[in-house]
């Protein structure tokens, strides 16, 4: 199995260490829901380093990136920004998600998920070449998330200013952004490995909670973001995956891979919705969800820690209504639909 | 292992059951709690209703996963944990203790004798 180079410190502080992609992951370090807490009303650190970083090379990095994402770079071009999106394949399936980070120097990272690595590795290097980009593999490098409403506290001796949101800030020790995955207010430190250690030591001498991959999930899905391969995958494209804003047509001369398909897609039936229920019990991901005049599927379920009741996404027709149903274990339960952001919606 | 695992016997589902004078009360192990992390939400069997041996007769759950808790033995209901259905994240911090899970009247005692012992549960558990 694949390790992060804080593998052992992961053990040392009593990390539940499984399998997650062919990498040794803490899933907990002693209760989910405590971490989960702690990051939604203090600050807690993940290591996830896992997951792949793509620096590129060349004078045409930004004609590339126009081509290769339905999100336009043009949006952040020269400022210190990042900017998520999908990366599509020419039938507007979507390969994966990614956020693209501006360096300085007009050079771009691109930081994509674990699973997946490999597959981007071959498929950017491919639409590259004709643009005579080199993608740089730093599979070396670590990737901390230090996220909660007090992350600013801990990080503020590392960055001169406050950053807002989306903003990046390259120091000579890291690249700080202010990106997340959990909702909250928070930062994503990326840097070579030695240097990653002496970070996650600093905060966890500090009392920073350390936080794993189960309240990673619970923290994504309750701020409505989507997991790929769960929730979104090359069957899906960003209309039905509640991801269509990061396509950008305001530039009616650019092309990009999948515009063709996607404007062919844009009235897509079906949407990802959000569902809650008041009933025991936590509908998961597979579980078929009825609703007045058709059927839809759970993508993403669990046990809201913060709202303390069933929540999720659900794959549905745009139509669907404000109530459908479910059966978990013999018995009809009742879905309330909403908005994918739990943390607006249940609020 | 702690003193009270010892006197436990178990079935390779993860459930330990303990005689109190004829009486058998059931649960989960440490091992299986682990396993299950952070417990959300528990279903009890009705009192007075009669359990098979190896039964589905509960429901854990955790943020993670639901799962069926067996009886180890055939018998009556006599008693369920009624703290576990509010605060089923006892069964976390003492599953061999407060966080036991019902009672059963044994038709048999003796099917007891057919369930793991605590060296027997280890082994298994660490494989």
């Amino acid at each position: 199995m694949k390790a992060t180079y804080l593998n052992s410190k992961h053990k040392d502080l009593g990390g539940f260490m499984v399998d997650f992609s062919g990498w040794e992951m803490p899933l907990h370090y002693g209760s989910q829901l405590n971490e989960h807490n702690e990051v939604r009303t203090n600050v807690g650190i993940f290591d996830v380093s896992h997951m792949a970083v793509f620096d590129l090379d060349g004078e045409k990095q930004e004609d590339f990136l126009r081509f290769l994402l339905p999100n336009d770079i043009k949006k952040i071009s020269g400022q210190n920004k990042a900017m998520y999106s999908p990366m599509l394949n020419y039938e507007g399936g979507i390969l994966d998600d990614l956020i693209v980070y501006y360096l300085g120097n007009k050079s771009f990272r691109i930081v994509s998920n674990c699973a997946t690595r490999e597959k981007n590795l071959s498929w950017l290097s491919k639409i590259a070449e004709p643009f005579d980009v080199g993608i740089d593999f730093k599979s070396d490098y670590s990737i901390l998330a230090l996220q909660g409403p007090n992350s600013h506290k801990f990080i503020k001796s590392h960055i001169e200013k406050d950053i807002s949101k989306f903003s990046v800030h390259n120091t000579d020790d890291a690249m700080i952004a202010s990106t997340g995955y959990t909702g909250e207010l928070g930062y994503e430190i990326i840097c070579d490995q030695e240097k990653g250690i002496k970070f996650w030591n600093e905060f966890v001498s500090n009392d920073v909670q350390p936080i794993g991959l189960a309240a990673r999930d619970t923290l994504r899905l309750e701020a409505g973001l989507n997991l790929y391969g769960t929730d979104m995958d090359q069957t899906n494209t960003p209309y039905d995956s509640n991801i269509g804003w990061t396509i950008d047509l305001n530039d009616k001369d650019r092309d990009f891979i999948g515009k063709k398909v996607l404007e062919e897609k844009k009235d897509s039936k079906k949407i990802l919705k959000g569902f809650y229920t008041e009933e025991r019990g936590v509908l998961r991901g597979g579980a078929e969800v009825i609703f007045d005049g058709g059927s839809g599927v759970v993508t993403s379920g669990t046990w809201s820690p913060t709202f303390k009741k069933n929540i999720g996404f659900c794959r549905v027709d745009k139509n669907c209504g404000e109530i459908g149903s479910a059966v978990l274990r013999d018995k009809k339960i009742t879905l309330k639909f909403c908005n994918t952001n739990f943390l607006e919606s249940l609020k | 292992m702690s003193d009270n695992e010892k006197n436990l016997k178990f079935l390779d589902s993860h459930e330990w059951a303990r005689d109190e004078d004829g009486v058998v009360t059931v649960g989960i192990s440490n091992h299986a709690q682990e396993l299950l992390g952070d417990i959300v939400y528990v279903e009890l069997p009705q009192i007075g209703s009669n359990v098979s041996q190896k039964d589905g007769v509960a429901i854990v759950e955790s943020v993670k996963a639901a799962s069926d808790v067996y009886s180890p033995l055939t018998g009556e209901i006599v008693e369920i944990n009624e703290k576990l259905s509010d605060n089923p994240e006892i069964i976390n911090s003492s599953p061999y203790e407060d966080g036991w899970f019902f009672k059963v009247k044994p038709q048999n005692i003796n099917e007891l004798d057919e369930m793991l012992d605590s060296d027997a549960y280890k082994k298994l558990s660490e494989e």
